[in-house]
């Protein structure tokens, strides 16, 4: 069989292709399949997929939420928009408000639980196995458990202990 | 050590030492890192990224791990040695795209690699054989903690580790694991497995990772969501998830051994055939019979296969491999003819 795009090379790659649940094959050489593959690649770029998200978080969209700028790094959110990566590290914070939501999309849920970085378990004093992060999985076990009055105990250490964090963070 | 000397060498995950190893080739923690200091790579000057390699460069030097350890600019390497790193799973094809201001550092046995300035400005690896999350992330956690002493992490409390790309904040932690699901591909059930998976919050890719296709069925299985769950969670999902898997190969080979006994055997002995007799040959077709002559092996249809040579070929027949290997360039035509060779050699042996 002949590639169904250049008609002159044997083909030798089946290329599967769905758009809106019709599916369609075709019968490529493998020149033409690196050329589309490339096509497909460019078309569904990580980049694609988020600004679709972002667009669905913000419907109401304003000129002043898309020209929020970075101030560390000079990325502009309606840039983040169109790469679908930021800049910096500071532009979480500086795009927070439209981040959060995304992040709400893409993982479930916009809070770390994980391990903390080692400089700031120093300057936080936060104990080596994080007691941010204990601290966060009795609260979910607690509030599982259905015991209200132990989760909200819980939830004001986290937060005096985070807003401890964050002042030593921000004189970083 | 200089990169042609990881020629002469097996890397430490194709040994196929680890515990389950016929099944699960090998497991892989990635660690996606950036320096607070600098913008991410993709918006950074030339500048800043000549400051994030000498920072790396400094930290490096420094640390136990990496005594010995090969470190290489991108920008220094011809296209078949870049290729060699990609076929070795040491580096991204991402990674070779744009090679200014970009590194990798490959620890001894190739357990350790460091790519500087990929997407983000580091991105740690930790590769063994076999279904070893749990020890791999333990590796992986300890050298984190060592290049933080040297380097100042964008880090924040409520969203971790910051990324690139937000789909890897939080832990900026890819656990995943390289499967061989022969008998779940033949009995027609691989999609059913993968579609349950995806449900699980994993995602399956091909050999080459991202944008790549599965060949010799082979899948790359990983954690998909990486801000909300702690790495040990992440990790012992995975690991979980793996052993089923595993029960569920298993079962679908003892099936075809017990119902289909008769097409198995043909399959695994044409394929074996094949890779004795060809003058010519692709890697993608070569991949999908050495696919077969694995099964063979694993099942004990064939007895005279070492599985260690069976998984350095699987690197070898790869086209820069091959070239490094004949120590010239050759075009698609003559490698296909010198893959065929390369495999009669080994298979007389």
């Amino acid at each position: 069989m002949l590639c169904e795009i250049c008609g002159k090379n044997e083909a030798t790659v089946e290329f599967t292709e769905i758009i809106d649940d019709e599916v369609n094959q075709i019968h490529l050489c493998e020149s033409c399949a690196r050329e589309k593959g490339v096509e497909m690649e460019q078309h569904f770029g990580i980049a694609d997929f988020l600004a679709g998200l972002t667009d669905l978080g913000l419907e109401f969209e304003s000129k002043e939420v898309v020209s929020v700028k970075c101030s560390n790094c000079g990325m502009t959110y309606d840039d983040f928009r169109k790469i679908g990566r930021l800049g910096c590290g500071e532009c979480y914070s500086a795009f927070k408000r439209s981040l959060i939501p995304l992040l709400k999309r893409i993982h479930g849920s916009t809070r770390h639980v994980g391990k903390t970085a080692v400089k700031l378990e120093k300057v936080t004093g936060v104990a080596k196995v994080s007691e941010l992060q204990e601290l966060r999985q009795n609260l979910q076990r607690a509030i599982e458990m259905e015991e209200y009055e132990e989760a909200a105990k819980i939830r004001d250490r986290i937060r005096e202990l985070e807003k401890k964090a964050k002042a030593k963070d921000e004189t970083r | 050590m200089k990169l042609d000397d990881l020629l002469k060498e097996t890397a430490e995950w194709l040994k196929g030492t680890g515990p389950n190893s016929e099944i699960v080739m090998s497991s892989r923690i990635r660690l996606a890192r950036n320096l607070a200091k600098y913008p991410f790579p993709h918006w950074a000057s030339k500048k800043q990224l000549e400051n994030v390699l000498s920072d790396f460069e400094k930290a490096h030097k420094s640390i136990e791990y990496f005594k010995g350890a090969l470190y290489l600019m991108m920008s220094n390497l011809s296209a078949i040695d870049k290729q060699f790193l990609i076929e070795r799973h040491l580096i991204s094809r991402e990674h070779i795209l744009h090679p200014e201001h970009k590194s990798v550092l490959i620890s001894d046995r190739e357990i350790i690699s460091i790519m500087v300035n990929e997407e983000d400005h580091l991105r740690i690896q930790i590769l063994q054989s076999g279904v070893n999350l749990q020890d791999t992330w333990q590796l992986a956690n300890k050298i984190d903690e060592e290049l933080d002493r040297y380097l100042d992490y964008a880090y924040s409390v409520e969203l971790g580790y910051l990324t690139c790309c937000p789909t890897n904040v939080g832990t900026g932690l890819r656990a995943s694991c390289m499967v061989h699901l022969p008998s779940l591909v033949m009995t027609k059930q691989i999609n059913k497995v993968l579609h349950a998976i995806t449900k699980l919050g994993l995602t399956a890719r091909g050999l080459y990772g991202e944008g790549t296709e599965a060949h010799g069925n082979f899948f790359q299985i990983s954690n998909q969501v990486t801000l909300g769950h702690t790495e040990e969670e992440i990790v012992d999902n995975l690991e979980r998830i793996m052993r089923q898997l595993i029960e569920q190969e298993n079962a679908a080979r003892k099936s075809l051994l017990a119902n289909q006994r008769e097409l198995l055997e043909d399959r695994i002995w044409r394929a074996y055939g094949t890779l004795k007799s060809a003058h010519i040959i692709t890697s993608n077709e070569t991949i999908d019979l050495l696919s077969h002559v694995r099964l063979g092996v694993d099942l004990e249809i064939i007895k005279d296969v070492d599985r260690n040579m069976l998984n350095e070929l699987f690197i070898q027949i790869q086209p820069a491999h091959l070239q490094k290997l004949q120590g010239k360039q050759l075009s698609a035509d003559e490698r296909d003819a010198k893959r065929a060779q390369l495999i009669r050699s080994k298979f007389l042996r």
